[in-house]
């Protein structure tokens, strides 16, 4: 092959580049070129180096949204992971009720986040909403403008019932694909129900899995308009998580310089706990056994 | 261990079914205790079927299911005590090999003691010794396969073995071995055994007694040699055998079969019982046993019993060659073996091994023995010797 054709080739990968470019390299720059400026004007900058990331890591107030935010993650995912293999397990394997099973269990997906938050924020008032008056009723001191846990709960009920449906159907589209064979020989083997989830169930789940740790890690993690239209972060700070401290830095403060320099620290936590986690995982089938 | 007994069994995987969609037809089968069967059929005949329920994974349409005296016909398949191996291997492949052959044996709660004896007797057997410690993940389909079969024999108490072509993924030199392998253990433990394939070789090479089957039903029950020498249905001698039965219709006129003009004689008996029905008639002989006769050609008739055909094609298959001759419009084959073969285009004239060939009155057999029911070749060509 000549020189000439394979630099040809590049014309085909263009396009591609073009659109990366456009939807990540160029706005990721961007927000690299502001962490590092202080901008006191359209026309007035002036370089600052890591002056905005020492600033931002020192942030006390940023300290709890992080806190906050990791535990909000860590509660999502040790109640939405076990809880969607669960729906997953429990839903009928064919027939009209497969169908309908799965047509109400992507309803809350298939909802505008806006939405979701506006029907929980009227849902859980004790006045007028029907599981807050039915709370109210029952004699629980409840009020999720209020109570710091209240609200904590509120929004984690709310979390749970819009997104436990997607590990659920990743789980169902799993369990699916095994062949029943698997079943077939559990059954001659004389394997307890619960063998055959910790034996075939579980392990041929383990790559869907992996897959939905990571969706929910990552959305929880940015996890932005559910709560903001529910609580808008109150009362006080108690459900300001990361995206909407970050929000109001730089919409609400204009603070581009230091919120851009949080936005990276943001996303390389991100990226670095998938590396993580993904390593960690998929490790090599074939490692020797005990 | 226990006779299975399979009692007028229907199924049909259709909820309300039509008579035509009906996997097993009315079938009844006795697979006497400690024997080897083995089923045999083409694709889609109901033997996969069959064996799954033996071993309770599905339940028969109608019909009864018994294990020596006791039904269990609704029986779950975990309260059956049965042993299964399937076409494609099956590991759990988070376990050891080890785990894995335990595992039907823990599932029961044996004592770990016994448990390692077993696992130890079973990795003996198929040569699994240096495997124990791996993990069952990432093998060669070969071994997969040999894993699964271990996992079906490490029960010692089992009522049956059933094997669903278990050899499919196995390369065919490991696949010679393992057949082998498994008629000794069928030796040995004298487990009622029942082996589903489509391969003849396998069958009639594993097998006491062989099971026919075609559209659901069986055809023919019988030892290999039974089914190859006096195959009672014609498909059965079409499908033993390579190549399998010459089968070509005919007209009966006066005590012998006339095939595209020619006239092949039957005995006496076998002429009795035929005449008596009316249906629509059918000479089968084995390719085995039609022979050349020396030095014949078509110019004259010959001996009766001799046939004027004209060879079209021969194989060589080396220590055997197999001759195609066009008898007036139909096919026949011959398998020579100690002869220089006729060249395609020739006239020859052949004649049939005395005792060989068989009558079929629409497609059953015509016996000419079935007061005496002993199993002395029916059919006796008269001439030819």
């Amino acid at each position: 092959m000549s020189k000439r054709k394979n630099n040809r080739a590049w014309f085909l990968v263009l396009p591609t580049l073009i659109i990366v470019a456009f939807s990540a390299i160029i706005p990721l720059m961007t927000v690299v070129n502001y962490s590092v400026q202080d901008i006191l004007g359209p026309n007035t900058r002036v370089f600052v180096g890591f002056e905005w990331f020492r600033e931002v890591l020192r942030d006390a107030e940023l300290h709890g949204a992080f806190l906050r935010q990791v535990l909000f993650s860590l509660a999502i995912l040790l109640i939405q992971i076990p809880f969607g293999v669960g729906v997953g397990l429990l839903m009928p394997r064919r027939g009209w009720s497969a169908s309908l099973c799965l047509v109400i269990i992507a309803l809350p997906l298939l909802i505008p986040w806006n939405v979701v938050g506006t029907i929980w924020q009227i849902f859980c008032r004790t006045d007028i909403g029907l599981g807050g008056a039915f709370l109210d009723g029952m004699g629980v001191d409840y009020n999720y403008a209020i109570d710091p846990v209240d609200a904590w709960l509120t929004v984690l009920v709310m979390d749970v019932w819009h997104w436990t449906p997607l590990v659920a159907l990743l789980c169902y589209a799993g369990l699916r694909a095994i062949p029943d064979a698997y079943y077939q020989a559990a059954q001659i083997d004389g394997a307890s129900p619960w063998a055959v989830f910790r034996h075939i169930q579980l392990p041929k789940l383990k790559n869907v899995l992996i897959i939905a740790v990571l969706l929910r890690f990552m959305d929880s993690f940015m996890v932005y308009t559910e709560p903001f239209v529910l609580t808008g972060g109150g009362p006080g700070n108690s459900t300001t998580f990361l995206s909407q401290f970050l929000a109001r830095m730089a919409v609400g403060q204009f603070d581009l310089g230091p919120a851009a320099a949080f936005s990276l620290i943001y996303f390389l936590f991100v990226l670095l706990f998938c590396y993580i986690f993904y390593t960690v995982v998929m490790r090599p089938d074939d490692a020797p056994g005990s | 261990m226990a006779d299975i007994i399979l009692a007028d069994i229907s199924h049909s995987y259709v909820a309300q079914p039509d008579p035509s969609e009906y996997v097993l037809r009315r079938v009844d089968v006795h697979f006497g205790d400690g024997e080897a069967h083995a089923l045999l059929g083409p694709s889609g005949c109901g033997k996969t079927t069959m064996l799954n329920l033996i071993s309770g994974l599905i339940h028969p349409t109608s019909g009864q299911i018994r294990y020596g005296a006791k039904d269990v016909t609704r029986l779950p398949t975990r309260r059956r005590n049965i042993a299964q191996v399937f076409q494609f291997p099956v590991l759990y492949d988070t376990m050891t090999v080890f785990d894995n052959l335990a595992f039907p044996l823990r599932n029961r709660g044996r004592p770990d003691s016994e448990v390692k004896k077993r696992v130890g007797e079973i990795a003996d057997l198929l040569e699994l010794d240096s495997e124990l410690t791996r993990r069952a993940a990432n093998l060669t389909p070969d071994l997969k396969q040999i894993i699964s079969l271990g996992r079906g024999l490490v029960r010692d108490d089992v009522a049956a073995i059933l094997l669903d072509e278990p050899l499919t993924v196995i390369d065919p030199q490991r696949k010679w071995q393992i057949r082998r392998t498994l008629r000794q253990v069928h030796e040995q433990f004298r487990h009622t055994s029942i082996y589903v394939t489509h391969d003849q070789t396998e069958a009639l090479t594993f097998a006491d007694r062989v099971w026919v089957m075609n559209e659901g039903k069986i055809v023919q029950e019988g030892s290999p040699d039974e089914l190859f020498r006096r195959p009672e249905h014609t498909f059965v001698g079409y499908f033993i055998g390579t190549p399998g039965m010459n089968i070509l219709p005919c007209q009966l006129v006066d005590g012998a079969a006339m095939v595209a003009g020619q006239s092949i004689p039957l005995s006496d008996e076998v002429w009795q019982q035929a005449r008596r029905d009316q249906g629509s008639f059918e000479i089968g002989i084995r390719p085995e046993f039609v022979e050349l006769v020396a030095g014949g050609d078509s110019t004259d008739h010959g001996q009766p019993g001799e046939l004027s055909v004209t060879i079209t094609a021969v194989e060589d298959h080396g220590r055997f060659s197999i001759a195609s001759a066009e008898l007036g419009e139909h096919q026949i084959k011959a398998k020579l073996t100690d002869r220089v073969p006729p060249a395609p285009g020739q006239n020859a004239r052949i004649r049939f091994a005395g005792g060989e060939l068989h009558l079929y009155r629409d497609q059953r057999i015509v016996c000419a023995d079935e007061p005496s029911g002993d199993h002395r070749p029916a059919a006796t060509p008269a001439g030819g010797n």
